[in-house]
This record gives structure tokens, C-alpha cells and sequence, in this order.
């Protein structure tokens, strides 16, 4: 189908978008890379009566390194990303999750900000941002304010952003040093959405000083799992701590079932993953 | 109705401006303002490539992108690629293996397809499946059309080697 008819308003400054969203409310729609916002609008699943483009602020895009930390703008492209030799040095987690992320000529327009801010649960940079502790910086008609990864994914596609705000940069914390990251999905076919995945982050080699496991794909949001993550620490990665952290996942995840795979699936799906990704990890 | 908006862009080497409604995609404005109907209209909502033309040098959804987006922008769709002989090689293949029956996909595989062999000239088989993914076909079975990417990849290597 078509989209409905909209307005279009072309932002040049985060203040000026900020002013668009606070005029036309709830009327309004942000348009970042617009791959999942277009193909709503053209299934007249959302029909907002004004779409204000971010494409042409210019200090919304770009990766920049601190001492300790990666800042990537939110209207950054995912193909930007994946190419990024700072992201790929310091941030290999997400070089090696990006090009799960759809196909190429969706990396090619879509952008790391508008994935984080959509939060669909079965994608691949949300789990990523928490497993890595971003923060993400967002703009608001009463200034800058930061929030933490594991406190900005609310539910299906809600975040702590208010309608009148704008998500402008997320900054990831390197990697330290002796940290080693894993990363698997199962889809069914290549650059589909994940019917499970897994993006994990644990520090320390070989006894395992803290890990994070992010689920993706099987509630209404990613999860970190505590209760497995908790079973490696202080441990060697082995079978002994693999089906340790394994039989602990019951106790964070309860999977949704979508048109993919139902609960008990996930959940299963779930297992096999911690084995193949902690497997990966593994330090013996 | 909302207003439409005035674009200007460069569309296969040529100057366009036109006024468009805001919601028209890209690939509509191409084939029904511009009559270049090589980029097909499919699933409209991203899934099935079939609308892929190039943005700035880069594949993009047709589909999901706006023609107003295009503003400023340089956009070229099969037309243009084939009038300038860049994947005369590459269409050859496909002729060759026959990569194609219906040819619903084919422009829109070419173009992703040329983007492969431009980015990655060292991709495997496997490599080259992951690239096409988001290019639906639903006659060939993507064995020839691999087979016709591979070939080319391997003759342009061996065209740079000598």
C-alpha cells in the first residue's frame, strides 16, 4: 500500500526538531533512517500528520573516541558503524552484530539512534546496548539528560523517551581489557529478525570477573539474564559453569511466543544459544 | 491535503526538479514521473528488494525511502547503470547462467549485486547469499544467480591481476 498523506518538515538543529515535536505533539513522527517508520506508514499501521526529518542535522551523525568510552550519534548509519575501525576495535560486539542487522541496502539508510529509539525486541542493537552498559544521551525541551541502557527499554517498542524528546547520541564504554564478547542469533532466513538471539559481554581471563547476557527476540524487550551471568563469575568458562548458566535461565527469561516460534520454542532456542555463545566464551 | 514539496536532484547523470506530494517513495516518483519503471514495486514495506535503486552511490529500499528525501541527492536506478556499461558484465553473467526467469527481481539484483562485487571482490558463495537475502526471487532459486555473481567476481579479479 501507500502511506497517508503527511506533512513533511526538514529539521537543520536538534533545537529546531525539538521545536517541531513541541508544536505538533502527538501529531508528529520523527523520520531517522526511516526503515521500519516507512514500511508502518505504507501499511497505514501509523498515520502521523507530520513526519520532521533528522537527515540533515549535521551533529547528530558521526563516532567519536574518548579515553574511555565511544560516542556514536544517533542519526549515525548502520553501514557507518559497521565500517567504523573504532568500532571495531572497541566495540567489537557491535562489528560483529551489525551485519545481522536486516539486509545492505537497509544498513545503508537506517541508523543505530532510530533502531535504539523504536526498541522492536528482536533486534539486535537494543540487547547490544545493554550488554555493553551504554548510556544513551537524549534531548528534551529542558536540556540534555542521560539514562542508562538497562533503564531506557520499557516494553514493546516504549522507552523512558517522552513524545517531545529526541535520542541524540549513545556512548558506549570500551571494552576493557581481558573482555571478550560472543554474539549468535537464530533467524530463518539471513538479515530477518531474530527468533532468538543472544549478545554477551564477560570480562575477565580465565576466571570470569562479570558477564552480561542480553537476550533479544523473546520477551517484549531485551533482557539481561542476572541469574546466568551470575553462575560464571568467579569461575572458568567450562561445561561445568556453561550448564551451570544454562539451567539458570529459567529463572530471568519468560518468552513470549510470536509468529515465529511459541514459548516453550524460545525457550528452548534460548538454551541453545547460552551453549553455542558461552561456548564460544569458553576460557578452558 | 498537506503540501507538496520542491525537489531538485540528479537522477542517472541528468538534473530533475519536480513538486511531489511528501508521501510519494522514491521508487513510485521514479516510475510513474519519470517513467523508469525498471525498479519494480513488490512488497511495498521493505522486504522483498525488488525496489532497490541507488542513493548517493549506495543500494537503498525505494520503498522506504521518500522522493523528497532525494532532494539534493544523486539517484540511479537500472536505467542508468546499464546505459553506462558498469554492470554489462554482470548482466552478461546473468544472461549466461540464466539467473533470471521472470525478471521481477533481476534489476534490483543486479544493482545489489553490483554493490557486492564493488565492496567485497573477495566474497564467497556464502558471502554472496548473505548480500542477496534481502533480494527476493522466487523462480530461480538463487543457485544461478550466485553462480553468475561468482563469476564475475572471479573475472574481475582476474582482469585486476593482469
Amino acid at each position: 500500500m501507500k502511506a497517508p498523506d503527511f506533512s513533511y518538515l526538514r529539521a537543520e538543529s536538534v533545537d529546531q526538531a525539538l521545536d517541531l515535536l513541541a508544536r505538533h505533539g502527538d501529531d508528529a513522527r520523527l523520520l531517522a533512517g526511516g526503515q521500519s517508520l516507512m514500511a508502518t506508514l505504507n501499511l497505514r499501521l501509523s498515520a502521523p500528520s507530520v513526519l520532521v526529518d533528522l537527515n540533515h542535522i549535521p551533529d547528530l551523525a558521526g563516532i567519536t573516541e574518548t579515553e574511555t568510552a565511544v560516542r556514536i550519534g544517533a542519526m549515525t548509519r548502520h553501514v557507518a558503524v559497521e565500517r567504523s575501525p573504532v568500532v571495531a576495535r572497541h566495540l567489537p560486539l557491535i562489528a560483529a552484530a551489525m551485519p545481522h542487522v536486516a539486509h545492505a541496502a537497509i544498513r545503508n539508510r537506517g541508523t543505530l539512534g532510530g533502531s535504539l529509539a523504536l526498541a522492536d525486541p528482536a533486534a539486535e542493537m537494543p540487547a547490544c546496548a545493554l550488554a555493553l552498559q551504554a548510556v544513551l544521551e537524549i534531548a528534551g525541551p529542558g536540556g540534555r539528560r542521560r539514562v542508562a541502557a538497562a533503564d531506557f527499554f520499557h516494553g514493546l517498542f516504549e522507552t523512558d523517551l517522552a513524545p517531545d524528546e529526541i535520542l541524540v547520541a549513545i556512548e558506549y564504554p570500551k571494552a576493557p581489557a581481558g573482555a571478550r564478547w560472543g554474539f549468535r542469533e537464530l533467524a530463518r532466513r539471513h538479515g530477518d529478525y531474530a527468533m532468538v538471539g543472544l549478545a554477551a559481554m564477560v570480562e575477565g581471563d580465565p576466571i570470569c570477573g562479570a558477564g552480561r547476557l542480553a537476550y533479544f527476540a523473546v520477551e517484549d524487550r531485551p533482557v539481561l539474564a542476572h541469574a546466568p551471568a551470575s553462575k560464571l563469575v568467579g569461575e572458568v568458562i567450562d561445561d561445568t559453569a556453561i550448564t551451570a548458566a544454562e539451567d539458570a535461565l529459567d529463572a530471568d527469561l519468560d518468552p513470549h511466543g510470536d509468529l515465529h516460534a511459541d514459548a516453550a520454542t524460545k525457550r528452548h532456542l534460548a538454551r541453545v544459544l547460552t551453549r553455542r555463545v558461552l561456548g564460544d566464551l569458553r576460557t578452558v | 491535503m498537506a503540501s507538496p514539496v520542491d525537489i531538485s536532484l540528479t537522477i542517472n547523470g541528468e538534473p530533475v526538479d519536480e513538486r511531489v506530494p511528501a508521501r510519494l517513495s522514491l521508487v513510485d516518483f521514479l516510475r510513474a514521473r519519470m517513467d523508469l519503471t525498471g525498479s519494480h514495486v513488490g512488497c511495498e514495506h521493505g522486504v522483498c528488494g525488488a525496489c532497490t535503486v541507488r542513493l548517493d552511490g549506495a543500494i537503498v529500499r525505494g520503498c522506504l525511502t521518500l522522493a523528497v528525501q532525494a532532494d539534493g541527492a544523486v539517484v540511479e536506478t537500472i536505467e542508468g547503470v546499464s546505459d553506462t556499461g558498469e554492470i554489462a558484465d554482470l548482466q552478461e553473467a546473468f544472461i549466461r547462467h540464466a539467473a533470471l526467469q521472470c525478471g521481477f527481481c533481476t534489476p534490483a539484483m543486479l544493482l545489489t549485486a553490483a554493490e557486492l562485487i564493488a565492496n567485497r571482490p573477495n566474497a564467497d558463495r556464502e558471502e554472496i547469499r548473505a548480500f542477496i537475502s534481502g533480494n527476493y526471487c522466487r523462480c530461480t532459486g538463487y543457485q544461478a544467480i550466485v553462480d553468475a555473481v561468482e563469476d564475475v567476481l572471479a573475472s574481475r579479479q582476474e582482469g585486476a591481476g593482469t
